[in-house]
């Protein structure tokens, strides 16, 4: 039979046989969990008996849930401040690290090394600096000056920002070493015409560097709102006690999946909040590629 | 060369079917449980004393980390795999029950009659109707470890009541110029096992009941729990506090570190403590009201044969049942993990109930309660919102405590319900 193919079949048989490989790979990794996914959002599963219908149950439960909307509140908060901070303290260190030629191979492995560095293991050492007397670093040295503790972590305001801090110190290395590369693919004739024009340094970043640099911030936006869309390591690592407290005040909608699914053990109840996840992301991504598109 | 070949060839034929004889009528079954360093050395040793009394049965021991645990029990029992006994925490019961994962225990070997007569009294929590489903080796719970260094430099005793705990507290407790604590007289947190002394220790020891009706309706929105819970806030929140919430990060880390007076915390922490170099501990039981009334929390794990044991699996199930629920299983037990019996006639007996160590805990367990927990972590997380409410947000003790009754109750009758 495959005899009797003409060559161009022939090849297209080979194509789809090499390909099916990555395809059947993704159908059973990816797209088969996350209809399953779906599919048990509709239903009440403890992992340990029958699986029962629940038609739109666990999504009322959702919508009327006050956590749910606390948390839901917390993953854009995240987003929020993370993404313009690390985007605008990240172009900052790139804009001047670019500048210098004095130990620059140096300092640009120091901004890159928090991103290869765990995150647990650095969230870890971030907890303990946000401790209180006797033992963290930061309240230590405001009790040396005679200053009254700050509750970093205990508190329902600060929780939040000072779990964010690592996360966005982490992921800045990654996004440095992006911009640097978008900044020295700026063509140098047009710095040279603006030098020859004799215009000032604030007229070159505005209508120069940051006009051409657009694709490369839309893909650090597209990318740092994903990552604090999905914060979760950084956040149960330095509150596994609580996780996600005090109050809720720093717990993202990803340690709440894995709260209900794993220490509730509702299924059913935490598919639905992945449902919800996946379609924040989606909504996001989407309106992000369209920016993107539109350049 | 050949001859002396032929010799080995027939030998080790004859050894392999002398195996393959003895195979023949011996029954393999399997065990599981989760992994957990201690516990699985003591299992080891129980199943080797179980297998040379019983040659013909062969007991298999697999352990998962604890994370995995439950998804593999559900997944390998329905398919007609995995463990013929296995080792479930007691809160997971029900669970098993409805899943139809287990089976009661049959009633010719463990009337029920008897197993209320020869265990300690909260075990009868595994009992529905009239057979028991499941039966621990051993038993954990709460009392006072205290550091006796900084118990004899602050000139105190290790407390029995209540108000020598407060005076014992307040005199251990340090401060620093900034007016930070920087060592307090007891440990405090929900997250760590304060919910359980809050719970089925002071709101009783208060004169209340933390939940009526099976433990199926909440009670603790009372005067007894109000005024248990003022007492435990008053630890941190007071003019003088003797304690602070997170203070060192956890409690157990706090007192390891010798910058903790006090600390009430399970029989399961023994191990660590007593691997923590220059910690000198002593343990005591937990304090009681000035009238002397005691009241103590217990856990436990324990031990189910499945759905899948059948025929000779099953007798066999049995007997191991009965074994790793004997005497001197539970001695075992205690000696390798660390953990209680679960009879009082091996925890009373004149060493185990004296013991410096052990005593506290075991004289603890005649006065245990064991909460029927619908979802533990959740029922646990609602005692840290409601500390965290007043301590946090300036919430009344009264209205707190309204708040986390309800979303209880919530948590109670959902779980009831279906």
């Amino acid at each position: 039979m495959y005899r009797n193919l003409t060559i161009r079949q022939k090849q297209i048989v080979w194509a789809w046989s090499f390909l099916a490989l990555p395809v059947i790979f993704y159908a059973v990794i990816r797209f088969y969990p996350t209809g399953n996914a779906i599919l048990i959002s509709f239903q009440n599963w403890n992992l340990l008996g029958d699986r029962t219908w629940a038609g739109l149950e666990n999504y009322e439960k959702l919508w009327n849930d006050p956590t749910f909307w606390k948390v839901f509140q917390n993953t854009f908060v995240y987003l929020l401040i993370g993404t313009p901070f690390s985007l605008a303290l990240s172009f900052l260190i790139a804009y001047h690290l670019d500048k210098l030629r004095f130990m620059h191979g140096f300092l640009r492995i120091l901004y890159f090394l928090p991103f290869m560095t765990s995150a647990v293991a650095m969230a870890w050492v971030w907890r303990w600096f946000y401790q209180d007397v006797p033992v963290g670093l930061f309240n230590n040295i405001l009790a040396g000056f005679g200053i009254p503790q700050i509750s970093f972590l205990n508190s329902t305001t600060n929780a939040l920002p000072s779990v964010l801090a690592p996360a966005v110190w982490a992921g800045l290395g990654f996004q440095v070493i992006i911009f640097m590369a978008g900044i020295r693919a700026i063509p140098t004739s047009y710095y040279e015409a603006a030098k020859i024009d004799g215009v000032g340094w604030w007229t070159i970043l505005t209508q120069i560097t940051l006009p051409l640099l657009r694709p490369t911030i839309v893909f650090i936006v597209v990318f740092s709102s994903i990552g604090f869309l999905r914060i979760f390591d950084h956040v149960f690592n330095m509150t596994t006690n609580n996780p996600g407290g005090p109050l809720n005040s720093t717990k993202p909608l990803v340690l709440m999946i894995y709260d209900t699914a794993f220490n509730g053990f509702d299924m059913g109840y935490a598919a639905a909040q992945t449902v919800v996840l996946f379609t924040i992301l989606l909504i996001v991504s989407l309106i992000q590629l369209r920016l993107l598109r539109s350049n | 060369m050949k001859k002396h070949f032929k010799g080995m060839v027939a030998a080790g034929l004859t050894s392999a079917t002398a195996l393959f004889a003895s195979a023949a009528n011996a029954v393999e079954i399997e065990y599981w449980q989760y992994f957990f360093d201690a516990r699985v050395t003591a299992m080891e040793q129980l199943i080797e004393n179980f297998q040379s009394a019983n040659p013909d049965i062969t007991v298999t021991m697999t352990h998962f980390p604890y994370a995995d645990y439950r998804t593999k029990v559900a997944a390998a029992i329905p398919a007609g795999e995995g463990p013929d006994v296995v080792q479930l925490f007691y809160g997971w019961l029900n669970d098993y029950v409805k899943a139809e994962l287990i089976q009661p225990l049959p009633a010719d070997t463990f009337p029920p009659s008897m197993v209320d007569e020869e265990f300690f009294p909260m075990v009868q929590a595994m009992k529905d109707g009239d057979a028991y489903w499941a039966l621990p080796t051993a038993v954990r719970s709460l009392a006072l470890f205290y550091n006796k260094r900084l118990m004899e430099e602050a000139g105190v005793e290790p407390p029995t009541n209540l108000e020598e705990f407060l005076a014992a507290a307040a005199a251990m407790t340090k401060f620093d110029g900034a007016g930070n604590i920087t060592q307090v007289g007891v440990t405090a947190g929900m997250t760590a096992q304060d919910h359980h002394w809050w719970r089925e220790g002071l709101i009783r020891q208060m004169g209340g009941e933390p939940y009526t009706n099976d433990y199926q309706t909440v009670n603790y929105n009372s005067e007894a729990g109000v005024k248990a819970l003022e007492f435990y806030t008053n630890l941190f929140e007071g003019e003088n506090p003797v304690s602070a919430i997170g203070f060192m990060d956890e409690p157990q880390a706090a007192f390891k570190a010798g910058r903790a007076g006090m600390h009430i915390d399970g029989s399961f922490r023994i191990g660590s403590l007593d691997k923590t170099r220059g910690l000198e501990w002593g343990v005591t039981e937990l304090p009681a009201t000035a009238d002397g009334t005691r009241s103590n929390y217990s856990s436990y794990w324990v031990n189910a044969i499945t759905t899948k044991a059948e025929g000779e699996k099953y007798d066999a199930s049995v007997k191991f049942m009965e074994y790793i629920t004997s005497d001197e299983a539970m001695q075992i037990w205690l000696d390798v993990v660390g953990e209680l019996p679960a009879k009082p006639s091996v925890g009373l007996t004149e060493a185990n109930a004296n013991n410096d160590v052990y005593g506290p805990f075991i004289r603890g367990l005649a006065y245990a309660n064991t909460t029927k927990f619908a979802n533990e972590s959740a029922q646990r997380q609602l005692m840290v919102e409601m500390v965290e409410r007043i301590q946090l947000q300036d919430m009344s003790v009264e209205d707190s405590i309204a708040i986390a009754a309800e979303a209880e109750q919530k948590i109670l009758d959902e779980y009831y319900s279906d």
